[in-house]
């Protein structure tokens, strides 16, 4: 099928994918923490030298994982746009200076302070990216909801999560063929058409989806419930767990780590930002 | 006589949503170790039996049980949904939606993780499982990877590791490929001889389920067992006929020949059926009693798909070197197994996907190149779930919807679109709701919302899939007609029966490659290539066979052709 998935496990054999469900979802979580928390220059970069390597560990291939990347590019590139727009002395107002570079109209000048904060926000998405892509990689979709539970998150959430990821692959098929006979039926969804009735007509599609996924989920809950889903209401045991092993403990114990350390370094002289022009 | 698993006493159920009960006074026995097959018109209460022996009734469908039911010693009405999934396992119509895991092994082990079994027993069992249903070699594989008959295995699989007593299958065969089918009453019979459970198979499809050997049918009818008897009892009744399910076509020829059908001639199987001479002999005077008809005169070529290689990827050839012609005003069948690249063919035929290589014409020009929606003004295409289809609440919008982007005026469109609902028999429901209408109607509906348009030819993806014969012959007498208006119809379907009764040619697909162009009544006498497609042979080859009769696609044909008149004058 011509299904395309955004999010996809890429199966390998390395470090990263070894490790359990568990450690990636608590080091994702661990690092995602250190990286939001500070504006440190010398921690930011510190964080993507070690989310590179991360990176390199999982044999993933860069190509593989690009369409990601240019999504989240994009994203940044506008948040970048908005924070700007909205308030070009942002950076003035937190490290104190201003350092005007060239002016465009108004009120709108470029300064050194507001380009170094905006590099800042920018090297936050470059620390979180390629950890957030390992974990949605590396980790085998089997075991999201088994770890989930084990972080002590409730194992009707962790199965829901995972029931999703069985069915979007169903569901975008559904959308396909439903977005196929539409159009066969003169409903137009092409680039000639109008903003206006391209979303209108995309209505048109969703309906029907979205009453057809919910019969399917009318099985689907019958089906689980017959089989026994919600029997014990606390406890439940996965086929796909796996044991914590010595390697899991240490990048657990790495993950901490660097989360103490990026709080020490950062809040060392009381403020969350590094600032270069004093 | 022991005692029964399975007994129901004046047992009755009503939904809370409906007014009066959907199942009456049901009193029923079944005893360890038999299969039984209940079959019913849909609508009759069948599945409700089924629902109330899983337990989803009265737990998940709630509603007023009357009488009582005892499954296995326990008092099912008054016990709980998970209680009852200890003693009844279910296999479901779906077997796409009821494959909850994410891969083969955890789908298995579902019901054994709900119980809290520590792993190294949850893996032990699923592998023992696993190795019952033959599916050991899958056990990673995720559903989409699997075929129709693999993921039923693994349903079965799925139920089976609570070591249940009775095996309750819905509407087995629905979503199977004949030969699929086929394999899943051979598996259900191997299991059920292995582990001396209860098989109950709810099903519609009497000729399937009858590959093996059932001990006792049980006909229902408005909530009501209107028959409990032996296979070779019942089909030596006209019960079947009277309550719209179809009898296997065997018999009907055998009747349409003048032979009596009793008990005695052991009438469950083609193969073992008793013929006697004198039965054949009749047999063969019907047969020659009417000449062939003969041949239609040749309509010009409508559409002609030339050399079509096709792959969604440059790696993987879906369609290779595909070439044939559909003449005007005909009506045709597209089969062959799951994946044989059936649904592709059609879609390039739409112009949904551009082909790799290869040309399509229409009525002599060249559309290869033309869009989805330049094409649709000839091509319509209709899906085989009218729920994906339907888009509106109104039935007149529903139809309106694509008219409405050709730029024509108010009139103009009220005028094409009630034109439509008059030939499709929706003219007085013009202003319902859709969701007030039977499955049958909306798929009028969607048929209609594509006639509007004005295609000269239309193709329907599996147009009776899951229906009863009641509702089969509705859509199938419906099409015909549109046929006889003029409309070319291309249908593609696992129904070797629609196959051989309302298409006279069909065009077999197997791995990718069209491997066969010939009459119907051909194809399903042809026992390699019946094989090599996974289809399934017409026992009216077998009876011809037995009767000493050549060609048997000859048989074939006069069989339909007399079926046609008895049921055009009969009705």
């Amino acid at each position: 099928m011509a299904a395309k998935t955004v999010l996809n496990y890429i199966e390998r054999k390395s470090v990263v994918h070894e490790l359990t469900g568990v450690t990636k979802l608590a080091f994702f979580l661990l690092f995602t923490f250190a990286s939001m928390l500070t504006y440190d220059t010398r921690v930011l970069l510190g964080l993507l030298v070690i989310s590179c390597l991360a990176f390199r560990f999982s044999h993933i291939k860069f190509k593989e994982v690009h369409f990601m990347m240019v999504f989240m590019l994009v994203f940044l590139v506008m948040n970048n746009i908005f924070i700007y727009l909205f308030n070009p002395d942002q950076g003035t107002e937190i490290y104190g200076t201003r350092h005007v570079l060239c002016h465009f109209f108004w009120r709108y000048d470029v300064t050194a302070e507001q380009l170094f904060y905006m590099f800042n926000i920018s090297l936050k998405y470059f620390v979180s990216l390629p950890i957030a892509i390992l974990f949605i990689s590396a980790t085998n979709p089997s075991e999201f909801a088994a770890s989930l539970n084990r972080i002590g998150v409730s194992y009707r959430v962790g199965y829901s999560m995972s029931i999703a990821l069985r069915y979007i692959p169903d569901i975008q098929r559904d959308y396909h063929n439903i977005s196929q006979a539409q159009q066969a039926r003169g409903v137009e969804l092409g680039k000639k058409v109008k903003l206006w009735t391209r979303l209108k007509n995309v209505v048109t599609i969703l309906m029907p989806l979205i009453l057809s996924s919910l019969s399917r989920i009318d099985v689907i809950s019958n089906a689980m419930e017959l089989r026994g889903f919600g029997k014990n209401p606390r406890k439940r045991t996965w086929y796909m767990a796996r044991p914590l092993k010595r390697n899991d403990w240490l990048v657990i114990g790495f993950g901490v780590l660097l989360l103490v350390l990026s709080f020490v370094i950062t809040f060392w002289d009381g403020n969350r930002f590094f600032n270069p022009f004093v | 006589m022991n005692t029964p698993i399975i007994s129901f006493k004046n047992f009755g159920f009503q939904y809370r949503a409906q007014k009066r009960p959907t199942l009456y006074d049901i009193n029923l026995d079944i005893y360890p170790g038999e299969r039984i097959l209940i079959a019913g018109p849909s609508g009759s209460g069948k599945s409700t039996i089924g629902n109330c022996l899983n337990g989803l009734i009265p737990f998940s469908y709630t509603g007023e049980c009357t009488g009582s039911l005892t499954v296995d010693g326990v008092d099912a009405p008054k016990s709980s949904i998970f209680e009852m999934s200890r003693h009844v396992g279910t296999v479901l119509q779906d077997p796409d939606g009821q494959f909850i895991g994410l891969t083969v092994a955890e789908d298995i082990a579902f019901a054994l993780e709900n119980d809290c079994t520590p792993q190294d027993e949850m893996r032990e069992t699923v592998r023992k499982v696993a190795q019952m249903v033959d599916i050991t070699e899958r056990m990673e594989y995720a559903p989409h990877e699997l075929s129709g008959g693999q993921k039923q295995r693994v349903s079965l699989g799925g139920v089976m590791v609570d070591q249940v007593k009775i095996l309750l299958f819905d509407e087995p065969l629905a979503n199977l490929d004949p030969a699929t089918g086929k394999q899943a009453i051979e598996l259900i019979d191997d299991i059920q001889s292995r582990t001396d459970t209860t098989v109950v198979i709810i099903e519609h499809r009497l000729e399937d389920v009858l590959w093996k050997n059932v001990d006792r049918i049980v006909l229902v009818s408005e909530g009501r067992i209107a028959a409990d008897l032996r296979p070779d009892e019942l089909l030596s009744s006209n019960l079947l006929t009277e309550h719209g399910i179809r009898e296997p076509l065997y018999l009907t020829a055998l009747k349409y020949a003048g032979v009596e059908i009793t008990p005695e001639k052991k009438p469950a199987h083609v193969d073992t059926v008793v013929l006697e001479e004198k039965d054949q002999q009749k047999v063969r005077d019907w047969f020659t009693a009417a000449p062939p008809a003969a041949p239609k005169a040749e309509r010009p070529v409508l559409l002609e798909v030339k050399d079509v290689t096709f792959g969604y990827n440059p790696e993987i050839v879906t369609l290779k070197d595909i070439s044939f012609q559909i003449r005007e005003g005909e009506m045709l069948s597209i089969v062959g197994r799951n994946g044989a690249g059936k649904s592709t063919m059609s879609k390039l035929i739409c112009g949904f996907e551009p082909l790799t290589r290869g040309k399509v014409y229409f009525k002599g020009k060249d559309v290869t190149n033309d869009t989805i929606r330049e094409r649709a003004a000839h091509i319509g295409y209709v899906m085989q779930n009218p729920n994906q289809m339907i888009s509106k609440t109104m039935i007149f919008d529903e139809v309106a919807l694509g008219v409405k982007n050709l730029g024509l005026s108010e009139s103009q469109i009220r005028e094409k679109v009630e034109n439509v609902l008059k030939i499709c028999g929706l003219y007085p429901f013009r202003n319902w709701p859709i969701s007030a209408l039977s499955f049958g109607q909306k798929k009028r509906v969607t048929i209609a919302s594509v006639l509007v348009m004005g295609p000269e030819l239309i193709i329907l993806d599996e147009p009776t899939a899951g229906q009863d014969f009641r509702h089969y012959t509705e859509i199938m007498e419906f099409l015909r007609s549109l046929n006889d208006q003029g409309v070319t119809v291309v249908m593609i379907t696992h129904d070797m029966h629609l196959m051989l009764e309302y298409t006279p040619r069909a065009l077999v697909f197997n791995n990718g490659r069209l491997v066969c162009d010939e009459a119907s009544s051909v194809v399903l006498c042809n026992p390699d290539l019946v094989r090599e497609a996974a289809l399934k042979e017409t026992s009216l080859f077998t009876l011809a066979n037995r009767c000493g009769i050549t060609p048997p696609e000859a048989f074939v044909e006069r069989f339909i052709d007399a079926d046609r008149e008895v049921r055009d004058n009969g009705r």
